[in-house]
């Protein structure tokens, strides 16, 4: 590993690797990111090295394994370039098809293809799916094309230009007035502008400095951070490092949750092999910069994703937040000006510098400038990771990226913003994605969780699922947070119980006036968002629960029973074998009957009854018809035939 | 677990309070809890006080203070898989099992933790067996996959 | 100490660079009600009984007056209607643990708080932290702590620090707004602390 010490060497060195490297060489890149190793992208790696063995190829065709391209509904992903050809939910079992036919027979595997689900035209370009055409993916684009755990790679697409650039051509104050310029705001959830944050710490008196990355990605539904730091590390120690140089600082830190092990992992390769090739450690490219990182991982509490607690923690300490003033950047980390910011907000840095501040202000809406990376989820066909310009509409996002609601049920709302949002209604998915307009429809940013909600979404549920979160996350220290999300929780579990009273409404606004306005962080500060959020778009359901203990949606479980209608049941003892609590008695040519004493409400019945029978139906708000009498319940299947 | 074994981890990180953390990190991870004379020794040779030492294994998560079975399930309550049903899923586990969340069983053969985002919500409801994960766990078919561990 | 000018219910104030709004306001003899605070001890801005409204940056905030720095210009006001209305919540919420609480019934009485608002918790320790704070920072003796975190966030004593210092102590006892402490202590020592004979052993040695 020779050591690069100057701008010079980078380039001639990337020169040297790019001579190396055949463009036209097939490549079959895997995604080995969490997602796709959990559907057993390993095995399919496994599989074509074997199988390229097996036909002598290995020096022909390289395999790469790379990080998460985001299209995680359809994983294990691989894409073959040079013809950036996308195959989905690839098996092992493909692998000696793919290569044959594809790789040396240059013949497209149809069965492997995308098919558009309206005009079902076929799709071969990963560049021409819906799914990535209706993106911009400038931080997520690079995941597919490199090996994570290979510096190499990273330079040969043009990596550490943007440090040696920075080093070489900027002074420190000039990469704070790009970063002002870019107007890039804090993709970690509040949204605060950037440069300024940087600019504080510069200003702040004192020798010490640190720069910090908050890999906490505590939101429950969030994974663009994991994806990012899986799949590209380097995009981020290398804007880490631009930002370290424009403040300052001269030792940094990735604080990871012990969650990720692969980003972890990967994190922890990348400061290695930066550190090996001169990136990181002394004079950094000739420069006279020091620098150097640090790994820590956080011990599972998603109050240590709040600046200040993440601090504490890194200090051995519990993740207690410490009141603001005084801020980090004048003192945090052992009392010295720190500056903190999200991983997506370091990976953007590297891209301004090399492309100047218009890279970011030419995308997006004049309060939120460049791209933002989404986690769609839940009920949407598309789920993965979407990397979108702000400013597009919350509609396109989940119906043109998105695919839309799947199994023909109706959108009831969107939840953004993690524990600290809210749930945005159909109404207002016209809404161009930007900070201070997702605001004033009373939900946030976030740090990109999109949860996609149809009408088999309890609100009252979703508010009480929040607060039942937060009330284990909250560090306890002040009685607002503490004590009022435990308030609010058990108003809420009564109303979802049908111990729903009038005036528990009012109560928990009440409630909710005083935990914003009087906690110590942020954590107790927006916690009582998704209940006001949820009561000021459906109200309407919160009084079903209270006034007829009815539950809209069919999940409360105190609210709801399983009924198998008596006229519709043939008897197919599917339910009946199904049965977790074995609830459900009668034979081959008796009518199912659930005991709802047993019964535990999970819902398997309604889910395996064959839907040409439909015969099992749900219940609330209205008391459960008494089984029909033993002699009733027999079958008598001649008759039906005369 | 040894007071070497324990040393020999101790000795990796600065030997400081702010290596508290990342040391009980190791030693969970490799001897699955931690008992009181690991944290005694550590006490000792980082010089942090006990009671932070005991507020820090409480608070954070990761820790646990009793011994873990020999297979470990985490259930993702995490919002995508709470819309996908995630409740009922972890209510059918703690059926079969007969624990709750936080709790090992007597045989220790089984520990039940609840996890909030694992980063695999295309895939909810997921449920996770040391470190195998399962996808689109319909609570029937959870019976099933934990059928397969001894 | 260069000297900062703020505004506190429309008074005047002169503080020092460095002080908080609390002691601002004490220095003037204005009052405000706290709950966590003790001279001793670093300030905590646990109870937020002490919140105060701000005016900072154009928006009014309210804000732990034990913790925040004073600023030049500041516009303070200890009393409000939403002062008010969230010091009574919050009393009502430290009710709802400890109803009879010493230490709070002038205020329950002053802001008209409810004790029974809120049905009653189990643990009659309202988490002020005075306790667990006075043992760490001046007697050093880190004999309770703090567990978990959240709602289920305690107090506990380590059985075998505070079966050695406790004893000849006990100096945390008279802090405690609520006498759960002294419970917690006597339970501890029934139910966690090494043996009798054990503990006369060592104290006969006078190494207590």
């Amino acid at each position: 590993m020779p050591r690069i010490n100057s701008p010079a060497e980078l380039e001639e060195f990337r020169k040297d690797i790019m001579s190396k490297r055949d463009p036209k060489r097939p490549c079959i890149a895997v995604c080995t990111g969490t997602g796709c190793l959990a559907l057993g992208a390993a095995k399919v790696v496994a599989a074509f090295k074997e199988e390229l063995k097996k036909q002598g190829l290995q020096r022909k065709v390289d395999i790469r394994e790379t990080g998460c391209p985001g299209f995680c509904e359809r994983g294990p992903l691989i894409v073959i370039h040079p013809e950036e050809i996308c195959y989905l939910r690839v098996q092992p079992g493909d692998a000696e098809e793919i290569i044959s036919q594809t790789i040396l027979a240059k013949k497209i595997i149809d069965r492997l293809l995308y098919v558009d689900p309206i005009t079902g035209e076929k799709i071969i370009h990963e560049s021409e799916i819906p799914f990535y055409k209706n993106q911009k993916r400038h931080l997520l684009g690079n995941n597919i094309k490199i090996d994570p755990k290979s510096i190499v790679d990273y330079l040969a697409v043009g990596g550490y230009s943007a440090l040696a650039k920075a080093l070489s051509q900027e002074t420190p104050e000039q990469v704070v007035e790009m970063v002002k310029d870019s107007n890039l705001r804090g993709r970690g959830g509040a949204g605060f502008p950037a440069g300024k944050k940087w600019e504080f710490a510069r200003k702040s008196p004192g020798d010490t400095k640190y720069v910090v990355v908050n890999a906490d990605e505590g939101d429950p539904g969030a994974f663009m951070d994991r994806a990012v730091l899986e799949g590209n590390p380097f995009s981020v120690l290398e804007g880490l490092t631009i930002g370290a140089y424009a403040i300052g600082s001269h030792e940094g830190y990735f604080y990871v949750r012990q969650e990720y092990p692969l980003a972890v992992e990967n994190v922890t390769l990348a400061i290695k092999q930066a550190e090996e090739y001169g990136f990181l450690g002394k004079n950094i490219l000739g420069s006279g910069f020091d620098f150097t990182v640090k790994v820590h991982r956080g011990a599972g509490a998603f109050v240590c994703g709040e600046e200040t607690s993440l601090l504490r923690s890194l200090e051995g300490k519990p993740g207690e937040p410490r009141a603001r003033p005084p801020y980090p950047a004048v003192k945090g980390l052992r009392d010295k000006p720190t500056n903190i910011n999200n991983v997506e907000t370091w990976a953007n840095i590297p891209l301004i510098v090399t492309n100047g501040p218009e890279f970011l202000t030419s995308i997006g809406t004049k309060g939120s400038t460049g791209t933002k990376i989404f986690s769609l989820v839940g009920k949407v066909n598309n789920t993965g990771l979407v990397e979108v310009p702000m400013g597009i509409t919350l509609r396109d996002i989940i119906y043109k990226v998105g695919g839309g609601v799947p199994g023909g049920k109706k959108f009831k709302a969107v939840q953004t913003g993690g524990p600290s949002g809210g749930c945005i209604p159909e109404k207002h998915l016209d809404i161009k994605v930007d900070f201070d307009e997702l605001r004033k429809v009373g939900a946030i940013m976030g740090s990109g969780g999109m949860i996609v909600m149809d009408e088999d979404t309890c609100m009252v549920d979703v508010a009480k699922y929040f607060l039942n979160f937060l009330t284990g996350e909250s560090c306890g220290k002040c009685t607002p947070c503490r004590e009022g999300i435990r308030q609010m929780l058990k108003i809420l579990t009564n109303i979802s119980g049908g111990k729903g009273r009038e005036g528990d409404i009012e109560l928990l606004e009440e409630l909710a006036q005083t935990t914003r306005d009087a906690s110590l962080c942020a954590l107790g500060g927006t916690a009582p968002n998704p209940v006001l959020n949820t009561i000021r778009y459906f109200r309407d359901e919160y009084e079903a629960h209270i006034k007829e203990k009815r539950c809209p949606a069919y999940v409360c479980k105190e609210l709801i029973a399983y009924h198998i209608d008596p006229e519709k049941c043939q008897a197919c003892m599917i339910c009946l074998r199904k049965c977790p609590a074995q609830a459900i008695s009668g034979g081959k040519k008796q009518i199912h009957v659930i005991d709802q004493e047993k019964c535990t409400k999970c819902g398997t019945c309604f889910e395996v009854c064959p839907a040409r029978f439909d015969a099992v139906r749900r219940l609330s708000g209205v008391p459960v018809p008494p089984p029909i009498p033993e002699e009733a319940r027999m079958i008598v299947r001649e008759s039906k035939q005369k | 677990m040894d007071n070497a074994k324990i040393d020999n981890i101790i000795d990796k990180y600065p030997s400081d309070p702010s290596s508290l953390i990342q040391v009980l990190l190791d030693i969970q991870h490799e001897n699955r809890w931690l008992p009181e004379e690991a944290l005694k020794r550590v006490s000792e040779k980082l010089r942090v006080p006990l009671n932070r030492i005991q507020h820090i294994i409480t608070f954070y998560k990761a820790f646990s203070v009793v011994p873990k079975g020999r297979h470990e399930i985490h259930v993702c309550t995490g919002t995508a898989c709470h819309v996908r049903g995630a409740p009922r899923l972890l209510s059918t586990v703690q059926d079969l099992t007969g624990i709750k969340p936080g709790e090992t069983d007597q045989d220790l053969k089984f520990s039940l933790e609840t996890v909030n985002c694992v980063g695999c919500c295309a895939l909810g409801p997921v449920m996770v067996v040391d470190g195998e994960y399962h996808g689109n766990m319909a609570p029937a078919k959870s019976e099933d996959v934990l059928k397969e561990y001894e | 100490m260069s000297e900062i000018l703020l505004q506190i219910d429309g008074r005047e104030v002169e503080a020092k660079e460095g002080m908080t709004i609390l002691e601002a306001a004490r220095s003037a003899g204005i009052f405000i009600p706290t709950l966590c605070h003790h001279e001793k001890l670093e300030p905590y801005g646990a109870c937020r009984i002490c919140v105060v409204e701000a005016d900072v940056g154009g928006r009014t905030s309210l804000v732990a007056s034990c913790l925040y720095p004073v600023e030049k210009n500041l516009v303070v006001r200890t009393r409000s209607e939403k002062v008010d209305k969230t010091r009574k919540m919050i009393l009502e919420l430290l009710l709802a643990h400890a109803p009879d609480a010493p230490a709070l019934q002038e205020l329950v009485q002053q802001y008209g708080a409810d004790k029974d608002r809120f049905e009653k918790e189990s643990s009659f320790c309202v988490l002020c932290g005075l306790c667990v704070r006075y043992c760490t920072e001046v007697k050093k003796k880190n004999a309770i702590g703090f567990f978990d975190r959240g709602a289920r966030r305690e107090i506990n004593f380590i059985p075998e620090i505070a079966s050695r210092e406790c004893w000849n102590c006990k100096e945390c006892f008279p802090l405690c707004p609520t006498s759960y402490l002294q419970a917690a202590y006597h339970l501890t020592e029934a139910l966690a602390f090494p043996s009798p004979s054990f503990l006369i052993r060592v104290r006969g040695t006078g190494n207590a």
